[in-house]
């Protein structure tokens, strides 16, 4: 772990900083790295690859959605599906990732169906799955409001005998932005995390926009530095690098089981797409910055590094695109099939009992809608 | 076996905390203060002595970071009981509360319960500096998804703080801070199961002419005006009824109706602004549903549409017994 002493003034850069944890270059080249040994087989890499080819193109296709009129607006996690994917790849089954609204990478190695991430955007529904079958709790929309569900669901980690010890399967990774580092919650988060020792893994993707704020809005140091105000490791890892994003945050993981408390990792990246689809960059950045970006692609390094190895061949790449074009099709017919839920679902789920208040006007709003023609069905009065 | 003890209001409420910590090992405290100190009004005193430091938290000086850990600590099977310091210092937690405390059964289609409850001490009249003092329930009243519920005497201290614990739902409990030193039989051994359900308003005190409608602070208030209006003062002669609301979200309605019916006349009291508070929205439901039994309007005494003003005009911004009998009285003007 390294803590990197403070007092810089610089804006993060973007070409690779010394202590950036690297262990795949751009170019595809493996490099050794002696606090990260990885132990992943050629199947593994070859597996990373393909998660990372078909969150892309989940992701393309639901922009497409979006401009279609399917989806109301959609997040786009282009550019981090290696920090996604490493370190959704790292959580062992019995570990609890919080998310932010972007993290359709995660969702997908914690085993979500990608048709249930279009529903909160489609509007059918605010959170389309129960996250205790999936270890993986619901999209939270307020910034960082869920890095302090992290840590108090740690500290029951903590309170359940389940830190440190032979057993100990279980931490808890939280999610967040660079734009976040500057909210109250987060920074609530950190001193929560360190006081109490909890066992968790602080994850911030730090794409260098929050929509059109740059990083230097938000932070005069570099955020992996400021781990160190907290009391605990922060490093920063190339957020691009999908093997060293597994690495980092694997180890950090087994810390955090094993009771030494929590650790910051800044996965340095960039968002190559908008915002969300009602976003418009062009307003606030140059283009050039992008094409700077686009060498440093996420899925291109580990296509060089498996063809040029000889660990990928023609065939298994194409098996990869038929198979992406096959989750796209289908994501697209499950989006443009998805019913709306029925109106008088409004009053469901408020408490866990009906209250008397909204037992009258559930059955007033019902009463009210049987007067339309072809009532019953909800849909006349659109 | 009844075993009645006269108690004050906090210590009722420790009563309460901690027979909900003996049932149930799953239930928390947290909070500023909590732990050695026992809390700032001694309601968590002791408990962290017999319960340990893992069960009786004494957190971090940030109101965010505490409701969201306990959410957290919910998610993860707990039974967090969170202490707010004051009721001027809720307003940081806001977003944890309104955003997502309320709102994560909603969001995840009944999946996910948040059995969490918010003790907040409320309300004035005790001298104090400003955001000491205040009556922020509207808000949470408004705020569907919570519970929000207010005591006033001892005996209720007892039952709703366990009644909220064992809530599935999360609850906004406030405490009447200038009520803490009241005296009360309490009932220490009682069943829980055969209290009044939390979210029952109750009669406090019957009358025939006039329903008065109250909680937490001015419950008392209320009490020491019917029975003064007993006599040939203000409100000379008038029967009040004093219902205790007990529970402001949701709303007992039937009880209330059923008492306003009987009296034809309704004056509610709150120390909160009258402008947008609670009882406006009371005094709309009462006139729907009993319109045809109203003698008068429903009226309204409370605080005024000012910021809570410094101490030494508390007692002129704060409903009293002659504000109180004062509308009254207006109430058989009609």
């Amino acid at each position: 772990m390294t803590v990197e002493p403070g007092g810089a003034t610089t804006t993060a850069p973007t070409e690779a900083p010394d202590g950036l944890i690297q262990l795949l270059t751009p170019e595809g080249e493996r490099i050794d790295h002696p606090d990260y040994p990885i132990d992943l087989t050629a199947d593994d890499i070859r597996a990373m690859y393909r998660d990372l080819v078909l969150v892309r193109r989940i992701d393309t296709e639901a922009i497409s959605l979006q401009r279609q009129g399917e989806l109301g607006i959609w997040a786009s996690l282009l550019g981090q599906e290696a920090a996604q994917i490493g370190s959704g790849r790292a959580l062992g089954p019995d570990d609890m990732a919080f998310p932010t609204y972007r993290e359709h990478g995660v969702a997908w190695c914690r085993g979500i169906d990608p048709v249930k991430l279009l529903e909160l955007y489609r509007g059918v529904s605010h959170g389309g799955w129960d996250p205790k079958d999936y270890k993986f709790h619901l999209y939270t929309i307020v910034i960082g409001a869920q890095t302090l569900h992290a840590t108090g669901y740690a500290m029951g980690i903590q309170r359940d005998g389940a830190v440190g010890g032979n057993g100990a399967s279980e931490a808890v990774i939280a999610y967040f932005g660079d734009g976040a580092t500057s909210q109250g919650d987060v920074n609530e988060a950190f001193i929560w995390g360190s006081v109490f020792n909890a066992p968790i893994v602080y994850f911030c993707q730090n794409n260098q926009w929050a929509i059109s704020e740059p990083l230097e809005k938000q932070s005069r140091i570099p955020l992996y530095q400021r781990a160190r105000g907290f009391g605990f490791p922060g490093l920063r890892v190339d957020g691009n690098d999908v093997l060293a994003c597994y690495a980092v945050t694997k180890k950090a993981l087994q810390a955090a089981r094993e009771g030494q408390g929590p650790t910051l990792i800044e996965a340095l990246t960039y968002r190559m797409g908008a915002h969300t689809t009602t976003d418009d960059p062009t307003r606030y950045r140059l283009a050039s910055e992008l094409e700077v970006w686009k060498l440093k692609d996420p899925i291109e390094r580990v296509r060089a590094y498996l063809v040029r190895t000889g660990q990928a061949g023609p065939e298994f790449l194409a098996d990869v695109d038929a198979e992406a074009k096959k989750v796209g099709a289908e994501l697209r017919e499950a989006c443009r099939t998805m019913p709306d839920p029925p109106p008088l679902a409004i009053f469901d789920h408020v408490y866990a009992e009906p209250t008397a208040i909204l037992r009258t006007e559930r059955e007033q709003f019902a009463a009210y809608l049987e007067t339309f023609e072809g009532a019953g069905d909800g849909g006349e009065r659109r | 076996m009844t075993m009645p003890t006269s108690l004050t209001l906090s210590k009722a409420l420790n009563a309460g905390l901690r027979r909900a910590m003996e049932n149930d090992p799953k239930v928390l405290i947290m909070g500023e203060d909590v732990g050695k100190l026992g809390g700032v009004f001694r309601v968590t005193d002791g408990l962290q002595k017999d319960f340990g430091e893992d069960r009786v938290i004494d957190t971090p000086l940030a109101e965010s970071g505490i409701v969201g850990t306990a959410i957290g600590l919910a998610l993860r099977g707990y039974r967090p009981v969170c202490e707010i310091q004051f009721d001027g210092f809720v307003y940081p937690a806001a977003d944890q509360i309104i955003s997502q405390l309320a709102k994560m059964r909603y969001r995840s289609r009944g999946n996910v319960s948040l059995p969490v409850t918010i003790r907040i001490p409320c309300g004035g009249g005790i001298g104090a500096v400003e955001h000491h003092s205040e009556s922020p329930e509207a808000m949470f009243a408004h705020t569907a998804g919570l519970r929000v519920v207010a005591c006033a005497d001892p005996a209720d201290a007892f039952t709703m703080i366990q009644q909220s614990i064992s809530s599935d739902d999360p609850v906004i409990f406030f405490e009447p801070k200038r009520r803490y030193w009241d005296k009360g039989e309490v009932d220490v051994a009682s069943d829980l199961a055969d209290a009044l359900p939390f979210d029952r308003a109750k009669i406090a005190l019957e009358g025939t002419d006039v329903t008065l409608l109250c909680y937490g602070p001015m419950v008392r208030t209320c009490l020491e005006s019917a029975l003064a209006a007993r006599g040939d003062g203000p409100g000379n002669g008038h029967s009040i009824e004093v219902v205790d609301a007990r529970s402001l979200s949701p709303l007992d309605e039937d009880t209330i109706c059923a008492s306003v019916r009987r009296t034809g006349r309704c004056v509610i009291a709150h120390e909160a602004p009258v402008y947008g508070g609670l009882g406006a929205e009371i005094a709309a439901r009462i006139t729907e549903r009993c319109f045809y039994e109203l003698e008068a309007p429903v009226l309204r005494v409370g605080g005024f549409a000012t910021p809570y003003p410094p101490s030494r005009l508390e007692d002129y911004y704060l409903p009293d017994l002659d504000r109180i009998l004062d509308a009254v009285d207006r109430t058989f003007g009609y």
